[in-house]
């Protein structure tokens, strides 16, 4: 028997109403494999998202981790088996210092002084050393974006989700998120929900599209790009908007 | 036979006093999702109101149907205006203002009435099944509480307002877009919710002591049926007046009305463990 | 650093309050030493509910429920045991199992903040009612009568440890009662700096982002609902040595009411401030017992109202801010300010 990929859902359907927002997806990602998610505004990317951390239940379909399923399981169940995730809109805890925050990811698996040794770690790493006692909710949107990131890199987990990790940041922040992004990729996989082309194109290797909450495509970068089909999504997003 | 039928009226006329008492709170907590904490104030404001006109001379039906329900009404959008408005969107602070408003009328009441008993006589007579007397103004009671809930029905499925309603109901934000008042339809419920609490007040009065403390009595039971029945103004008020008023009535008559009420929480926490939103969060989303 | 400093003082601060009680009764007279005493019992009451509204981010409406629970039990087991050591346990343990349950059911339900709030207090309303149509002979746990709306008369105060034949002095029930205060007051300042207290306050800040990283936030909540729980039914076990009597009147929704008050005058976040909120809010109302113009209730309601309105965060973070914007270089070193959410 073969190893079961690190992720891989079937079918996964999710209905708000009448609307049906993920579609029949059948996804699958490999041991730190880096994958690129992209699709226009409303292509169900951050709900993909939630399905897979168990913020939101599928309506249809499974989602399984190393060939368990884990569909219905609850968000700190699925935390705990490995699956960290940034979310869309900055998501940490604004009442405490940067360093606060990053211990409690980390607190969850170590000990107390390991846990600290841990945040530092990672303090140097995304160069917030500097900032490190100031409180989360006083800082700008984009170091807000890093400190989540920290968050998800302290409690160490085995895939990463990060959604829009580039949006508001500068173009020097954007470089230095790829450069992360490609370091974290040694150990640990990653999906990637982007926007930003320029931002792709550094990272990517394996892109999937979604669009209308279907897989539109699933093919290695340069040709994704060029793919008409793919042009068309999002000239038709640009003439709706 | 007649124990049954006895018992039977026991359930209907359970059933209907939990409509009464709780469907002022219900229209609140359905169209502005908060719980008023003075809700057992309101009817207790009712039944003065009630007993009040009655000993100055004024009919009985009079005082029970009109006046009640219009001074009550009065007084909710005095509230509103006064108090809730400023606390919009803070849905735990609005329950805790409207629980220091409970405290100063009560406390007012009080002030001005005295802590003694008040009341008026019941204007219907009894009847009798075999050996068994009840009075008429059991039966009477759950008319009322079919008219209020038809009242509530008609209003918001016929009626200009009732469309507006429904619509702040579904979303506020849209419907502000509309060119419609959320504030405005906020003062117009809050007014409309203590009406009815009023006059279930004052249709209390003849047969409840009219103390100024008498809302607590009522509350406990009234908070249930609407946490127990959800944000539907009258699904989750049918469903969970009928369904906690059955099991109240035949708790109370195996045991005593206290355990009765007590089954009747335990009842309503286990279902809340299942439906958090409350039977109509779960059954009837998005109906009246 | 900053922390080890602050506790550092929280610990000064102790020793020295701790001093204060064991001095009080050789400067001040009895009658004054019993009315210290009822005001510490509703202090460590007050500090319950400081603890889960303020750290756990859970209002319970209701936490007279677990005072009540708890001075009852104790009062149950004192007849039963004959010993105060026992009772003062079953005065927490009673508390912590209906927290549990209760607490099960609305915290795994998932309820939201509004149903929390009325569920606790219907749950204190009813256990009014129950409580109070107990009076009769059928209503006898072991030898201890409920008695009903009446009360539970002539309930045996603290004794010694292992000495039920030693009864405290009123100035010795003082002392504990002071200290239990105190201890109270530093084991919750230690509980908030461990790492519990830190998850919690995580998940008072962002619940989904707990959850995400792993932390069950049901867990977490529900212990701290249970802790709240013990304190409340500790604090019901004072109470009942300060008066040696209880009456259903204990679940009363006035003294909810007053929990609520003391909290929100004082202050969410912090824990001194429920205990200032909760003395000042005593020696009011005694002042107004003494009256008779102007109704309690309509006093309590018309603060609550006006904290509502006008200082939802209370006195305490309100001097705070005030202190802090007037003296930015101060060293916010009081107990007050090392209190908020430092964790």
């Amino acid at each position: 028997m073969t190893t079961p990929p690190l992720l891989e859902t079937s079918n996964l359907t999710i209905r708000f109403g009448g609307v049906t927002a993920v579609n029949s997806v059948d996804f699958s990602l490999k041991e730190t494999e880096l994958r690129c998610l992209i699709g226009p505004n409303g292509a169900g990317k951050s709900t993909f998202f939630k399905l897979l951390t168990g913020q939101l239940r599928p309506s249809e379909g499974h989602v399984k981790l190393r060939g368990e399923d884990i569909s219905g399981s609850l968000p700190h169940e699925i935390a705990r088996r490995g699956v960290g995730i940034k979310t869309q809109v900055p998501n940490v805890f604004n009442a405490m210092t940067v360093e606060e925050n990053l211990w409690i990811a980390a607190r969850h698996k170590h000990t107390p002084a390991f846990a600290s040794d841990l945040a530092e770690e990672i303090l140097t790493q995304l160069r917030l050393t500097g900032i490190a006692k100031r409180e989360v909710g006083q800082l700008a949107h984009g170091q807000r974006q890093w400190v989540e990131i920290g968050t998800v890199l302290a409690g160490e987990p085995e895939l990463i989700l990060l959604d829009e990790p580039a949006a508001g940041m500068t173009h020097e922040e954007v470089e230095r998120t790829a450069e992360l992004i490609l370091e974290i990729n040694r150990k640990r996989a990653l999906i990637v929900v982007e926007h930003d082309m320029q931002f792709i194109k550094m990272i990517a290797k394996t892109v999937t599209v979604l669009h209308q909450g279907s897989v539109l495509i699933e093919e290695d970068v340069a040709t994704v790009l060029q793919d008409p089909r793919v042009r068309d999504v999002y000239l038709g997003k640009g003439l709706a908007a | 036979m007649d124990i049954a039928i006895i018992v039977g009226l026991d359930v209907i006329s359970g059933i209907a006093s939990l409509v009464l008492i709780s469907a002022g709170l219900a229209v609140i907590f359905g169209m502005m999702k908060i719980i008023n904490l003075a809700h057992g104030e309101f009817l207790m404001l009712g039944a003065y109101a009630t007993v009040l006109s009655v000993s100055a001379g004024v009919n009985i039906w009079l005082a029970m149907l009109v006046i009640a329900p219009v001074f009550v009404g009065l007084v909710g959008v005095i509230v509103e205006r006064c108090l809730i408005q400023f606390l919009y969107g803070r849905l735990v602070d609005t329950m805790l203002a409207t629980w220091g408003l409970s405290l100063v009328i009560v406390g007012g009441t009080t002030m001005l009435f005295g802590n003694t008993i008040v009341g008026v006589a019941s204007p219907l007579g009894g009847f009798s099944v075999g050996e068994y007397q009840s009075s008429l103004y059991t039966p009477f009671l759950a008319v009322m509480a079919i008219l209020v809930m038809t009242g509530v029905w008609a209003v918001m499925r016929y009626t200009r307002a009732g469309l507006i309603a429904r619509a702040v109901m579904q979303n506020p934000d849209m419907a502000a877009t509309l060119g419609v008042n959320p504030a405005r339809v906020y003062m117009a419920t809050f007014g409309a919710g203590a009406a009815i609490s009023g006059l279930a007040g004052g249709l209390l009065a003849p047969v409840a002591g009219v103390v100024p403390t008498m809302g607590a009595a009522y509350i406990a039971k009234a908070f249930i049926t609407v946490v127990g029945g959800g944000t539907s103004i009258l699904w989750g008020l049918i469903t969970a007046s009928g369904l906690f008023g059955f099991i109240n009535q035949i708790a109370a008559f195996f045991t005593t009305p206290v355990f009765g009420e007590v089954i009747l929480f335990i009842a309503a926490v286990v279902l809340i463990r299942m439906l958090p939103t409350g039977i109509s969060g779960k059954f009837f989303k998005g109906r009246l | 650093m900053q922390k080890l400093n602050e506790m550092r003082v929280a610990l000064i601060c102790a020793v020295i309050a701790a001093a204060g009680v064991i001095a009080a009764p050789y400067y001040i007279d009895l009658f004054q030493i019993m009315q210290l005493t009822v005001f510490a019992a509703m202090a460590v009451l007050a500090l319950s509910l400081g603890f889960i509204w303020g750290y756990g981010g859970i209002l319970s409406f209701g936490q007279t429920s677990f005072f009540g629970l708890g001075a009852y039990a104790y009062a149950v087991a004192a007849i039963n045991f004959g010993d105060s050591t026992g009772a003062i346990v079953m005065a927490i343990l009673i508390p912590v199992i209906f927290a549990a349950l209760l607490g099960y059911f609305m915290i795994y339900g998932g309820v939201s903040d509004v149903y929390l709030g009325v569920i606790t207090l219907t749950v204190s309303l009813i256990l009014f009612n129950l409580v109070n149509s107990t009076a009769g002979d059928f209503y006898k746990i072991g030898d201890a009568r409920l008695g009903g709306f009446n009360g539970m008369p002539a309930i045996p105060t603290f004794n010694m440890p292992g000495d039920p034949g030693y009864i405290l002095s009123p100035e010795q029930a003082w002392t504990v009662t002071g200290l239990a205060l105190i201890v109270v007051y530093i084991g919750l300042r230690v509980l908030i700096a461990s790492t519990f207290g830190r998850i919690i306050i995580a998940i008072r800040e962002n619940e989904t982002r707990a959850a995400l990283l792993g932390y069950d936030p049901r867990f977490y909540k529900l212990l701290t609902f249970m802790i709240g729980g013990a304190i409340a039914g500790f604090a019901g076990a004072l109470y009942v040595n300060w008066g040696a009597f209880v009456s259903p009147t204990i679940f009363a929704l006035g003294l909810s009411a007053q929990i609520i008050i003391w909290v929100i005058i004082g202050g969410r976040g912090t824990l001194i401030g429920p205990v200032i909120g909760c003395l000042l809010m005593q020696w009011m109302v005694t002042a107004i017992g003494g009256q008779q113009a102007l109704d309690a209730n309509f006093i309590l309601g018309a603060i609550l109202i006006v904290f509502v309105l006008l200082v939802p965060k209370g006195i305490a973070p309100t001097v705070v801010d005030l202190v802090k914007s007037r003296l930015p270089k101060a060293k916010s070193d009081t107990a007050n300010s090392n209190a908020k959410v430092k964790a």
